[in-house]
């Protein structure tokens, strides 16, 4: 099933090759074109283009095994002084780069939907059926995910190599093979850093149920503990080191390091991130404008922070945000996440559940977070769904408003309809396979979409104005929208934001008062 | 069924965002222009220069040589793109306009289109009851309506190359859905209305003509002869004033004008075939060469000759047991017929009989699948000239495996295995090799100095021969499956 279903979403993978491409693919150009032509000691020093190398060596590494193949079709790409170089075999082949590396994200969830096929969690009536099986929908979920179309395909990255190797890490610790999931995931972050804000999940899962070992009176048995530990670290450390290695023995470890973690960057990126730091940054908005009614004495504002560039905006009314307080808070608010965690073991699934909520967490609190970073949540999310109801009415919300919000991304006029119709095929077919999935009742009244109740319909018909919003805006139909250009997207951060939050919210309660030696579910 | 009619818009948005045909060609560009030129011409003269060579409108650059609907529908384009920018209609001086927002507005009314009169009788067939083929247990049609939508050859032809067959093909399967549902007045008017958006309908008339002449038949038993007569008269009524209607503001005193419409409808001087297409004079022609023989008359004749000849069985035949299963194998083999043997053909015509072999995907999922694939293969040097073979590789592979899949959970074995000899599940496989090696060659290898057209040719003259055996086979299935039923009954 799952090659088939790799092979059809593949071709509509094709189908957008001609489609607009951001200046990501310039950037996976420059890299090609630099872990090609210079020797390793330069990768992460030149700078003849703007868009330096900044993922770990993994990654560099990955660029120059698909560059072999580049010179076979065009080696103009593979200078670094030819840039915005996009010839059609170089689109072609940099397109085709992404759509063959996503075989590890068909084998990844192929891992995960053989799991749900072994171990049957919830008893479906559709267990055993070709399309509405629990595994199918998970597979379709997963590869066909709109949000990786929008960004992979379209707007140019490669995150679906990525997913696919967190989804062989989470399938190999839930079937038990704690080694090779950390190994993969060990990988994973050497392949791009963003992971390691699901770091503490594994850390936590890994100590609790892999090194705590009791011995036979029930006693913590210290040196068969501290032997796994050191296994697990051995594993890591190995990995870290084939990775930064070379890099360490020209001189270069904190060049690198510098690379990968530039602290320069604002509080919110360009378009902000649906993210907790959206309704800050408009309480913020609102106090000046009730302020100035009012005759408070307030600074004088120099930039705005809507002009659409990265750089810090300082808050007016508001305390400031530093990137310590955001990571204060980040941390913080997975504290109560990694303590079930660690106070529930032997349930894989929660595993699972602590990894959505800790990158929901930091897409929430974060310092400069992308949009994209959505896409780490909803893709495990997918997983749940199919196995429990609750879950799959968190997926429906946070995946309606995490995709709206990948809109602002594919802004060229000719992709509007792209966009909005790859959403909607994605959307509704969530709905009308999950809700397939758990027999819900029909809904009551005609109003009200399967599995969200009346309240989130509405929330749900609200995307509709906004996209209504953005058609008047890139028309300019009004004056009224022409005169603020950021207004739609503001907009549209905030209502996304609020869906996000509400989203990620339900489900990290519902993990909280999950009391799992009352549910009659087997895991093994 | 959403899920299905979204995928459908999502294949066409994509397919959009390529090339059309003509693109940065001038002076005379392709098919885009020629439609943007009709909604100039269309928009800013009087309906009685439409098909006239006047001053303003030169015939020679894109003439319209389509029926009035066509022309009404131009207008109607026309006036939209005045309303929404003026200078890509004006007259003359538009002349090649090229632009994103052109472009743009183009597909929109493409897509418009399709979704009116395409995608409608679409989802009609998808809520239909298979029972009405003579299915056992009752249900919906829906792999025949995804087939509809997802079929590669209309979806490139027309959000691709740029044309609007989804109006006639729609206007045709609602003809299709009325006589399903025994609506024939309505189906009546119809077909009129397709017939009157290009002529390329006529090829479905002759077997429309006799499945109501049968209805009309059928009436005797209720009403007796009086019934027969007056179901032929509103029948006829409706065929006649629908025409008259459409074609009010060219009838003059001495009918002249009428002449003329009908003399740019149907050119007998543009010979008997155009570039290279798959059909049976095409073939001939590389071993005995038609046009120093035979003046443009002549051939034309004989084309007429040879085409009744393998359409009157089918025809006869569908009068004699008209039921809905062999209107369909009929509707197939005349246009089949028609596509293989008559004047004038284009490669785009094909598709004039892929709408009913669409149609009978649920009862010959085997032939269709593989006739529908050979279909889009065979207008390839069309789509490599326009730059659309990225897209046609990704929606015909993913029409081939969407609908292999589909049949596999339904239980279905889409090569027949139980029904057909081994033999041709051998022939099927190669074919399909064969589809993927000419494909590839004609991307990838450079044809030889002395023939630059060997790859279209090699093209069309395999696609001749597979169209050679569909049309056998599927006479021989029109003939063979109302024996069957005989013998149930």
């Amino acid at each position: 099933m799952w090659w088939k279903i790799f092979g059809l979403v593949s071709c509509i993978k094709l189908l957008l090759m001609e489609a607009y491409k951001s200046t990501d693919f310039e950037v996976h150009r420059n890299w090609l074109a630099m872990t090609h032509s210079l020797p390793l000691n330069q990768w992460y020093v030149n700078d003849t283009s703007i868009w330096t190398l900044d993922y770990p060596p993994f990654f560099a590494w990955f660029e120059y095994f698909w560059s072999l193949a580049a010179r076979l079709v065009d080696p103009e790409m593979l200078l670094v002084s030819n840039l915005n170089y996009d010839s059609r075999a170089t689109v072609f082949f940099q397109r085709s780069t992404v759509i063959i590396s996503d075989i590890v994200l068909a084998l990844g969830a192929k891992k995960l939907s053989h799991y749900l096929c072994a171990h049957p969690l919830r008893k479906s009536s559709n267990q055993n059926h070709k399309w509405f099986s629990p595994s199918t929908v998970f597979l379709c979920l997963s590869l066909c995910n709109a949000g990786l179309l929008m960004v992979d395909h379209v707007h140019f990255q490669y995150n679906g190599i990525l997913t696919g190797l967190l989804f062989l890490s989470i399938g190999e610790i839930l079937e038990g093979n704690h080694e090779l999931g950390a190994f993969y995931f060990s990988v994973l972050l050497n392949m791009k850093h963003i992971y390691l804000y699901v770091a503490p999940v594994y850390g936590v899962y890994l100590l609790r149920n892999h090194c705590w070992i009791e011995g036979k009176n029930g006693a913590f048995d210290v040196k068969k503990s501290l032997s796994k530990v050191g296994r697990l670290g051995t594993i890591f450390l190995l990995t870290t080191l084939v990775s930064f290695g070379p890099f360490i023995v020209h001189g270069q470890l904190f060049v690198v390091l510098r690379r990968l973690f530039p602290f320069k960057r604002g509080l919110c990126h360009s378009y902000w991130a649906p993210n907790f730091w959206v309704l800050y940054n408009i309480a913020d908005k609102v106090l000046v404008i009730l302020g100035r009614r009012l005759g408070w004495p307030l600074k004088e504002i120099r930039g705005s922070m809507t002009a659409g560039l990265v750089q810090e905006y300082p808050h007016t009314v508001l305390p400031s945000v530093t990137p310590g307080i955001t990571l204060l808070l980040t941390v913080a608010s997975m504290m109560p996440c990694l303590w079930k965690l660690w106070s529930h073991p032997g349930n894989p699934l929660h595993f699972v559940r602590s990894l959505i909520i800790c990158a929901g967490c930091s897409f929430l609190f974060g310092w400069h977070v992308h949009e994209k970073a959505i896409l780490i949540v909803i893709l495990p999310l997918c997983f749940m769904a199919v196995l429990w109801r609750a879950e799959a009415e968190c997926f429906l919300v946070v995946s309606l408003s995490g995709l709206y919000s990948l809109f602002p991304l594919l802004y060229p006029p000719e992709m509007l309809f792209v966009k909005a119709v790859l959403y909607l095929v994605f959307i509704s077919y969530s709905f009308n396979s999950l809700q397939n999935l758990f027999r819900s009742r029909h809904p009551n009244s005609s109003f009200q979409f399967p599995l969200l109740n009346s309240f989130e319909t509405i929330y749900a018909f609200g995307f509709s104005f906004l996209f209504v919003f953005e058609i008047v805006q890139l028309h300019k139909l009004s004056r009224l929208v022409s005169a603020y250009p950021f207004l739609y997207l503001m907009a549209t951060s905030f209502y996304c934001s609020l869906g996000i939050i509400y989203g990620i919210s339900r489900y990290y309660w519902n993990f909280l008062k999950t009391a799992p030696w009352k549910r009659k579910q087997k895991v093994f | 069924m959403v899920p299905i009619v979204l995928l459908g818009l999502l294949l066409r948005v994509g397919v959009g965002l390529y090339g059309y045909s003509g693109l940065g060609k001038p002076p005379m560009f392709g098919d885009y222009e020629a439609q943007r030129h009709w909604m100039e011409i269309t928009y800013h003269l009087p309906p009685i220069e439409w098909y006239f060579n006047t001053t303003d409108n030169d015939l020679m650059y894109w003439g319209l040589d389509y029926p009035p609907l066509t022309a009404y529908h131009s207008w109607l384009c026309g006036a939209a793109a005045q309303g929404v920018n003026p200078d890509w209609i004006s007259l003359g001086a538009s002349r090649g306009h090229e632009s994103p927002g052109h472009k743009a507005f183009m597909r929109g009314t493409v897509l418009l289109a399709d979704m009116v009169t395409y995608f409608l009788p679409a989802i009609v067939i998808m809520l239909t009851d298979n029972r009405i083929f003579g299915a056992p247990c009752p249900a919906p049609m829906t792999v025949t309506g995804y087939a509809l939508i997802t079929y590669p050859g209309l979806i490139l032809i027309d959000h691709g190359h740029f044309q609007y067959n989804c109006v006639s093909l729609g206007l045709v399967l609602a003809a299709c859905c009325a006589l399903f549902y025994r609506r024939d007045v309505l189906a009546a008017v119809l077909f009129s209305l397709a017939l009157n958006y290009k002529q390329m309908a006529l090829y479905y008339a002759l077997p429309i003509f006799m499945y109501l002449l049968n209805r009309c038949w059928c009436e005797r038993e209720r009403n007796g002869l009086p019934g027969v007569l007056l179901k032929f008269t509103k029948l006829a009524f409706a065929v006649s004033s629908t025409f008259l209607i459409l074609w009010l503001p060219f009838i003059t005193n001495d009918g002249s004008n009428v002449l003329q419409v009908l003399r740019r409808l149907f050119p007998l001087s543009r010979g008997i075939f155009e570039d290279k297409v798959a059909n049976f004079w095409c073939v001939l022609n590389v071993f005995y060469k038609i046009r120093p023989h035979f003046s443009n008359e002549q051939t034309a004749l004989i084309s007429g000759i040879a085409t009744l000849l393998a359409v009157l069985p089918s025809c006869c035949h569908l009068l004699v047991t008209a039921d809905r299963r062999t209107l369909l194998y009929s509707l197939f083999n005349t246009s089949l017929a028609f596509f293989m043997f008559s004047f004038q053909v284009h490669e785009k015509t094909i598709l004039f009989a892929a709408l009913p072999a669409l149609l009978l995907f649920e009862v010959e999922p085997f032939h269709s699948l593989w006739f529908l694939t050979v279909s889009s293969f065979s207008m390839l040097p069309l789509f490599i000239k326009d730059g659309l073979v990225i897209p046609f590789v990704a929606l015909t592979v993913f029409f081939a495996l969407s609908m292999s899949v589909i049949a596999e959970t339904k239980n279905v074995d889409i090569l027949e295995r139980k029904r057909f000899h081994s033999s041709l599940t051998v022939a099927f496989k190669l074919s399909m090799n064969l589809i993927v090696f000419l494909t590839g060659a004609s991307l990838l290898l450079e044809p030889p100095a002395k023939y630059p057209d060997l790859f279209p040719l090699v093209i069309s003259a395999v696609s001749a021969g597979h169209f050679g055996y569909f049309l056998l086979y599927f006479y021989w299935s029109q003939f063979k499956s109302c024996r069957t039923k005989e013998k149930i009954s």
